[in-house]
């Protein structure tokens, strides 16, 4: 190799060897994380594998008219008649296409994941709002999360966590979390410094002010980040169904293995359609107008008659 | 009895080395000279201040002036940074969190300039949100704050949203908000400057009647003179930090500090501001009603007054005659023939511009005392002389204001 030596590959650092990286992460990860923390690791399995089995038992057992008409009630209360309709013709099909069982899984999958971003992530997003260096530092980290690719982590969560449906959900909670974090933060430093400080000249204690003022002022924003996880979540379907996660995502791994494209697009309309239905729910959820609506019995009831717009207004 | 409210060299400076721009400010450098070594603002130059209770204690001053800062740092919502400050002779700055808390809770309630309601809650609810953080019950800060609502005249809106309402009334709400804690101290901070001028004017009357019904000391924040004279007991003008002149409207108007004052002073509607008291003379004869005219025209032209009152053996005003009246009559006449019924009367405290919408220009006014006995008299010529020296008097400021700009265009 030294003959080849030209004067500018001095200056190429592969001239003098490699650096085993690869080494370095290997040992940390197998000589020293699995072993030393692996029961650790098991433990934070238990929480997400209690909620995946309740909310999968639970929607596994809701027959399929009764889940998609309350899924169309859902639709119409908060997002009005067109999402409703769209949402009606959306579990027909799901149902007629006979990925049903398949596509309650994923659900269960993913609500799981988003319960866990969410009780993780508003907090941390809180934290970032209240804390200068702190969000400074978490900030490299969000980063991180949202540009790796998901495939590099799964080996570690496969050697940590090993495989199925609970380490599928955990590297889903890992790809999802990002977003609302990132938004809870933002939401809470967009409210006007002047509500703030009325609030402070009121007296009220930090705890009163977020609870009081930032958090229902910023209600909007985080669900908009809500509503990002919750998309990012349903897109790590087929990539958690690589180390043993279920549902849709299995579907299309399956498909992509045998190389039958009919069975790929199965479970890929599947996704699609059920990421179109809660997306368009989650969205009119954070908004404000619909907050102000009459939600009383009556005011319920009008709404269900179609004697009171259904939906938020036009704006 | 301490002060409701005082202040002692109080010091606010914005920027990395306060401590030191303090120090550097009480040597006397100005302001320009202290940012060029420490890279501080001192945003408030050693305020010292007293203001009683149930007064309306005014500051008055441009934008960047530190009026703002010096407000907030008197319920610590900007910590200042040197000085000491007191409420009912308690220390503030020596308030821990739980006792600025309370002391925000209970004492010193805010009004804001861009209202800074919150509106995700409705009229009444930002109306007993004080009530709410204290504490209270939700019926009885319901209650409490439909009551300030109904005083502010918006509890049929107490179930609206703020975005439904207009400027006024939001800053209404805003007022609502703060009267709904009882607090002693009420600040201001430029409360009805995004407002109207009609709606402005209607808010201060409102005030004032607030004021009394409430008793609360208000300290009030505002870049209009006309404001400050017409809802300060007392006003400080301020200026780069620090106070130029501190007195009542009378003062303020009568005799500015220095040319920056007067600059304000000069778009003053004077007649509002100086009173009778302040013109009237005791040096003008009175007639009787009994005394002949020819006597009478000569007390008059020796007076050199336009027109003269007449008194009763009580020293009682009867009426005035003028001096086109006297020259029209029979010399040999009486005067209480010609005479016109009754004498205007007012008090020392009456505004000039009372009298002149009272259509009472043109005759002689008595002001009495508390018998009724003429005390002292307002010559027609008196208002007019009193109104054209105000204006003679800004004359040679702005001949030299003329003077300096021509030196810096030059």
């Amino acid at each position: 190799m030294a003959e080849h030596t030209g004067l500018i590959e001095w200056f190429s650092p592969s001239t003098y060897g490699k650096l085993p990286f690869d080494d370095w992460v290997e040992w940390v990860v197998r000589d020293w994380l699995v072993p030393n923390f692996r029961p650790a690791f098991q433990a934070m399995q238990w929480p997400v594998d209690q909620v995946l089995r309740g909310l999968d038992a639970g929607l596994q057992a809701i027959p399929f008219p009764i889940f998609a008409l309350v899924l169309v009630i859902a639709a119409w209360r908060f997002a009005g008649g067109g999402v409703a309709i769209f949402t009606l013709l959306a579990m027909l099909f799901i149902d007629a296409i006979g990925v049903w069982a398949e596509t309650m899984t994923t659900l269960s999958m993913i609500l799981t994941a988003v319960f866990f971003c969410a009780i993780a992530g508003i907090p941390l997003g809180i934290a970032a709002a209240r804390n200068d260096r702190f969000a400074t530092t978490i900030r490299p980290v969000l980063d991180i999360m949202q540009t790796i690719p998901p495939f590099v982590y799964l080996v570690p969560i496969v050697m940590l966590f090993g495989v199925g449906m609970v380490p599928g959900v955990i590297a889903t909670i890992i790809f999802a979390l990002p977003p609302i974090i990132r938004l809870t933060n933002l939401g809470i430093r967009q409210v006007r410094e002047e509500l703030v400080e009325a609030a402070v000249a009121f007296g009220s204690t930090p705890k009163q002010i977020l609870f009081e003022v930032q958090l229902p002022l910023a209600l909007r924003t985080i669900m908009a980040g809500l509503n990002q996880t919750l998309m990012l979540a349903l897109s790590m379907a087929v990539i958690a169904a690589l180390i043993g996660a279920g549902g849709l995502g299995l579907t299309v791994f399956t498909g992509l293995g045998r190389l039958d494209v009919g069975r790929a697009a199965v479970g890929g309309v599947g996704i699609v359609l059920i990421a179109i239905v809660l997306d368009r729910i989650t969205q009119a959820l954070g908004d404000p107008s619909l907050r102000k609506g009459d939600w009383t019995f009556n005011g319920t009831a009008k709404r269900l008659l179609g004697l009171a717009p259904p939906g938020p207004a036009q704006r | 009895m301490p002060a409701k409210l005082s202040m002692e060299g109080l010091y606010k400076v914005f920027g990395p080395a306060p401590e030191e721009a303090v120090k550097l400010a009480r040597e006397g450098l100005d302001k320009d000279e202290i940012y060029r070594r420490t890279e501080s603002v001192v945003a408030v130059d050693n305020i010292s201040l007293e203001v009683e209770s149930r007064e309306i204690f005014v500051v008055m001053g441009l934008s960047g002036s530190g009026k703002s800062t010096l407000v907030r740092c008197i319920n610590r919502l900007i910590e200042p940074t040197s000085g000491s400050l007191a409420i009912d002779g308690q220390d503030v700055l020596a308030l821990d969190e739980g006792g600025l808390r309370q002391l925000r809770l209970a004492k010193v309630a805010m009004v804001f300039q861009h209202f800074a309601l919150f509106p995700h809650r409705t009229v009444a609810e930002n109306a007993a949100y004080g009530l709410k953080i204290r504490g209270v019950s939700p019926k009885q800060r319901r209650e409490k704050a439909v009551e300030a609502l109904a005083a502010v005249g918006l509890d049929a809106w107490a179930d609206a949203y703020p975005s439904n309402l207009s400027g006024g009334m939001q800053q209404r709400v805003g007022l609502a908000r703060a009267l709904a804690v009882d607090p002693e101290i009420l600040l201001m901070d430029e409360p009805f400057s995004a407002l109207d001028p009609l709606i402005r004017r209607d808010m201060q009357n409102e005030l004032l009647g607030l004021q009394e019904r409430y008793s609360a000391t208000i300290v009030f924040i505002t870049h209009d003179l006309n404001e400050a004279l017409t809802l300060g007991s007392r006003i400080a003008i301020m200026k780069d930090g620090s106070f130029v002149q501190v007195g009542r409207p009378q003062e303020i108007v009568s005799a500015p500090a220095d040319d920056y004052v007067a600059n304000f002073t000069r778009e003053v509607d004077r007649s509002r501001v100086l009173t009778l008291g302040q013109i009237a003379r005791r040096d003008r004869p009175l007639l009787e009603p009994q005394e002949e005219i020819a006597a009478a025209c000569r007390k008059l032209s020796a007076s050199g007054a336009q027109a003269l009152l007449v008194q009763d053996s009580a020293q009682k005003p009867l009426g005035s005659v003028s001096a086109a009246q006297l020259l029209a009559a029979d010399p040999a006449a009486r005067v209480e023939s010609v005479m016109e019924r009754p004498a205007i009367t007012a008090e020392a405290e009456t505004s000039l511009a009372t009298i002149l919408e009272t259509g009472g220009a043109g005759a002689p006014v008595a002001l009495v005392d508390k018998q009724g006995r003429i005390s002292a008299t307002v010559d027609p010529g008196d208002l007019v002389n009193a109104l054209a020296a105000a204006r003679a008097s800004e004359q040679p400021i702005s001949q030299e204001k003329n003077v300096t700009a021509g030196v810096h265009n030059g």
